[in-house]
């Protein structure tokens, strides 16, 4: 694996993310975007990495990202998606939620559209923690505990759901195209169903032990029930939706709390963790596999049934390692990512071969080569 | 109490109006000053009514420089993970690539700064310049402490990597047509020798051979004098005498040819060989080449003393000050510390730097890399423990005065082994919480470091905050992580008053789910089979229910208050004939009305 280099910002990074490629180009992302937190006055930053489909360069190029264009933000920036390709959603630390549009040709960021202070308390602002979208569609969460739906292009808010935790939600991910998961700090995932009116959670699953707050959450790409939630304790939870209100597996992953969770988007027996204690963990399930998957049991069965188009083999026995999380059989593979202790990593975002990160050492790390 | 080194810098306050006496207090990292009513006799002027601060460290504050912080942050965890068992030879190596890992760093800062080319920033790029100037000579006198033999060649590199400009204006002079006959040509020749850089000075002079084929021979011997000038291999099998003596035969040979007149015709040549024969007047006359004492002096050893011990250095580093500052009459900050370095004076450099810089920042990584080197004699000092516990006390309480800095302090503190644990605690606090993020940042810092005082209190700041603003979900997930039981009993008696007022429980995804967490304090427990109660009589399941109110008044985590409460809702319960549970609870309530 190639050295990661590690490139100083002056800014501590709070969130970082690759723009989109399309998916009929099999290029490597070449821009990502970061937020900053914790500085006077934070800004919202678009760097690039030069992939554009170079054949001119050596194989082990290194070329540091480069700064494009840069904008100020208000307020800490505790999430940021990309909408579209030229479009990034953030949420503040003030309540507020941004899109910023990217001009490509100047390089240039302008404030497209803003809804401040949507979250709050009845007398004070309250930090929006998390957001996601699905163009048009915006979903924000926040310490208010509440759920707002917003539709890009149009002022005010379509829908807030009032209430919805009376903990903070830390994280908001899609699980289908009208259902959305939250996590909150009393260790609670809740399904919620968009379509229906009422203002209480389709279903509530929770830890059986201590309930310690979850803070991030991440649905499998081809399995829509497979989600993987990170917490305070650092332990990576894999659980299934569909059955019970406990997690499938639990494993130990990092010493301090777990930031960010995300599956490889096209190459899902990769999962990517990063977490306060200052690493980044790659886990990767691994293909070889002693017994034929029609023998490993019932639940496997029932998969093999109903999924009777999937190519044989390798889907049906990847599928159940993510919920058998059975590290001593050592069918699961972790690796440190990063060269050595550093500070807190915040973020991390993984897209074909190309991984970025960001730090409290106020330092981006960028992988092109990660072995997926 | 000590006298003072210097004089104290004045600062005025440009706002303030005459005659005023000011008010101050002290900050952490600065001074508030404010406009008392106080007037002289004779002052004139209207009250100001702004407060001024007033900082003396604005390094923090420049974007190129926090880069500079993060990555020494970086080098100095890793120095302080270097075992102490390696053998020392290991070790020396491990410190020397330590070292100039610091001094790259500056270097890419100052290029960065270079590259920006705001007036304002020259300043900061010459002070960059000057710290790497002793840092490099430091880690060449103490770090590596090379011996007599190497030590020059250390020296020379020392004082090559900090002299450009020979380079730039000889890249000039190779671009122009005839390169022999720029103006700048001989300076060219004159800087190379004189830092020994014999390689490229022959080179050059081949253009200047080519041009006067007359004095062909004059150049060709030129040219043999330079190729055989003798340098110590540390690496070979020649010991210090053997060098010494063939160094001695080539300075008979120079000056052989110097007397002989073999140059005579030729100025430029016959200085050059002057130089090499190290007259010292020559020298002097090329101060504008040399630009620096140190320079003059490195030239010096390495024309008249090559075989140079390290103990010896500060002679010649005197005397050598002396002739080339004659003019001066006060040597600048900078020429006093490199003598302290000189003469090996390790405190007197660390003091000098200490006052000259207004940012902590390189006496204290070059103190704790000395430290580490074994080379800081421990003497306690009046005030903190040792010379680098304080200087990395200081470095990282004004780190913790910047607003996303303090991050990097924590760590500094932590290698503190006397005061840096009470230091931390005292600054950690004061560390402003806007987000939750942030309060679990500085919540597991100070968990790692078992400063539960700390913790419960920012605990309890942020669930006060949380129960102001009504998230009752919030409040308690704090008390639970703080393991406060106050606090639980606290924030349950709000939902039981909620439950009276209203008839109804607010919140039930919270109190249905605590799970184990509800044994944190008997009020939530209460309250959570209370509501487990409501369940079970919703459900019709009411002998359960019934057992559940009469164990709750049983254990005796029923509040009084609630009695009442308990009591009309165990009257519907007659009417489902589970009479003779609620006539026990009755009794036993009758029972404990009486004690």
């Amino acid at each position: 694996m190639e050295s990661v280099n590690a490139k100083y910002v002056s800014q501590k990074i709070s969130k970082t993310r690759w723009r989109p490629v399309s998916h009929s180009s099999l290029q490597q992302p070449d821009i990502f975007a970061t937020g900053s937190w914790d500085n006077e006055d934070n800004k919202i930053s678009f760097w690039s990495i030069g992939n554009h489909g170079s054949s001119g360069m050596d194989e082990g190029f290194e070329g540091d990202p480069q700064l494009l264009c840069e904008h100020k933000h208000d307020g800490d920036v505790l999430d940021l998606q990309f909408l579209d390709q030229d479009r990034i959603v953030t949420t503040s630390s003030t309540g507020a939620v941004t899109i910023f549009r990217h001009h490509q040709n100047s390089q240039t960021i302008s404030v497209s559209q803003r809804w401040p202070r949507v979250h709050r308390y009845p007398c004070d602002n309250a930090p929006c923690t998390g957001v996601v979208c699905s163009s048009p569609e915006i979903v924000t969460v926040g310490e208010d505990g509440k759920i707002i739906v917003f539709r890009a292009d149009q002022e005010g808010v379509i829908r807030v759901i009032e209430n919805a935790d009376s903990s903070t939600i830390h994280a908001v991910t899609y699980l289908r195209t009208t259902e959305i998961l939250t996590v909150n700090s009393i260790g609670q995932l809740k399904l919620w169903d968009l379509r229906q009116q009422s203002n209480s959670p389709s279903q509530i699953l929770s830890l059986s032990g201590d309930r310690l707050p979850l803070h991030c959450v991440d649905r499998h790409p081809n399995q829509q029930h497979i989600v993987a939630t990170g917490g305070q304790d650092g332990m990576l939870c894999v659980w299934d939706v569909r059955q019970g209100s406990t997690p499938f597996s639990l494993m130990e992953a990092h010493s301090a709390e777990m930031w960010e969770v995300h599956f490889h988007p096209t190459n899902p027996d990769h999962l990517f963790t990063c977490s306060e204690d200052g690493s980044l963990l790659h886990w990767e399930t691994s293909t070889h596999s002693d017994m034929p998957s029609f023998l490993q049991g019932g639940r496997n069965n029932s998969m093999i049934s109903r999924s009777a188009m999937a190519p044989a083999g390798g889907n049906q026995s990847l599928i159940s390692t993510w919920l058998s999380g059975d590290s001593s059989k050592g069918r699961l593979e972790t690796t440190h990512m990063l060269p050595s202790q550093t500070l807190s990593v915040n973020s991390l975002d993984v897209l074909g071969q190309c991984l970025v990160c960001g730090t409290d050492g106020e330092a981006i790390f960028v992988n092109r080569q990660v072995p997926v | 109490m000590e006298e003072l080194d210097v004089e104290p810098a004045i600062t005025n306050i440009p706002a303030a109006s005459d005659g005023k006496h000011l008010g101050f207090a002290w900050g952490p990292g600065d001074i508030l000053a404010y406009e008392t009513l106080y007037m002289a006799p004779g002052a004139k002027g209207s009250g100001c009514s702004f407060i001024h601060e007033v900082r003396k460290d604005e390094d923090i504050y420049s974007p190129i420089l926090r880069k500079l912080f993060n990555e020494s942050h970086h080098i100095f965890v890793g120095l302080q993970t270097i075992r102490e068992d390696l053998p020392s030879k290991n070790k020396k190596t491990q410190f020397v690539s330590i070292s100039k890992n610091y001094r790259s760093v500056i270097r890419a800062c100052m290029e960065e700064l270079q590259q920006v080319a705001a007036s304002v920033l020259v300043l900061q790029v010459s002070i960059l310049l000057a710290i790497e100037l002793i840092w490099n000579l430091c880690e060449v006198l103490f770090i590596d402490a090379a011996p007599a033999g190497p030590l020059l060649l250390h020296l020379l590199d020392w004082v090559r990597l900090h002299k450009g400009d020979v380079d730039e204006k000889a890249r000039e002079v190779l671009q122009s047509e005839s390169p022999a006959e720029h103006h700048d040509y001989w300076d060219v020749v004159v800087s190379y020798v004189l830092q020994g850089r014999f390689e490229e000075a022959r080179q050059m002079l081949v253009k200047q051979a080519t041009l006067q084929p007359a004095a062909r021979n004059m150049y060709k011997l030129m040219d043999t004098l330079l190729s055989k000038m003798p340098f110590y291999n540390p690496g070979g099998t020649q010991t210090l005498t053997e060098f010494d003596v063939k160094w001695r035969h080539w300075h008979e040979e120079v000056d052989r040819c110097l007397q002989d007149n073999s140059f005579a015709s030729n100025q430029h040549l016959e200085i050059i060989c002057k130089i090499l024969v190290g007259d010292e007047d020559t020298l002097l006359e090329h101060k504008e080449l040399l630009s620096t004492w140190y320079h003059f002096l490195v030239t010096r050893l390495l024309f008249c003393h090559p075989t140079v011990k390290p103990t010896e250095l500060h002679y010649y580093a005197q005397s050598c000050m002396t002739m080339f500052l004659d003019l001066r009459s006060v040597p600048e900050p900078l020429d006093s510390i490199l003598l302290a370095a000189f003469e090996f004076d390790i405190h007197q450099v660390i003091k000098d730097c200490s006052i000259a810089l207004n940012n902590w920042w390189f006496v204290a990584h070059l103190t704790d890399l000395l430290d580490h080197c074994k080379l800081l004699q421990s003497h306690n000092l009046h005030f903190g423990s040792n010379l680098r516990e304080f200087l990395l006390l200081e470095y990282a309480s004004g780190l913790f005065t910047h607003h996303s800095l303090w991050q990097l302090a924590v760590d500094y503190f932590d290698n503190c082994p006397e005061f840096g644990h009470v230091y931390l605690e005292l600054q950690i606090e004061r560390v402003p919480l806007d987000t939750e993020r942030k309060a679990l940042k500085v919540l597991r810092i100070c968990e790692q470091r078992q400063m539960s005082e700390q913790v419960r209190s920012i605990c309890k700041i942020m669930a006060m905050r949380a129960l102001r603003n009504n998230r009752l979900g919030s409040a308690l997930s704090w008390s639970i992580r703080a393991k406060d039981a106050a606090f639980a009993t606290l924030i349950s008696e709000r939902f039981l008053q909620d439950y009276c007022a209203r008839g109804t429980f607010s919140d039930l995804d919270l109190i249905d789910n605590l799970g184990p967490a509800m044994l944190l304090s008997d009020r939530l427990t209460f309250l959570v089979k209370y509501r487990e109660f409501h369940k079970l009589y919703e459900e019709n399941r009411f002998s359960e229910a019934a057992k559940l109110l009469l164990s709750l008044i049983t254990a005796k985590i029923a509040p009084r208050s609630f009695w009442m409460t308990l009591l009309t809702d165990a009257l519907p319960l007659l009417e489902q004939k589970e009479c003779n549970v609620v006539v026990y609870l009755l009794l036993e309530l009758g029972d404990m009305e009486k004690i």
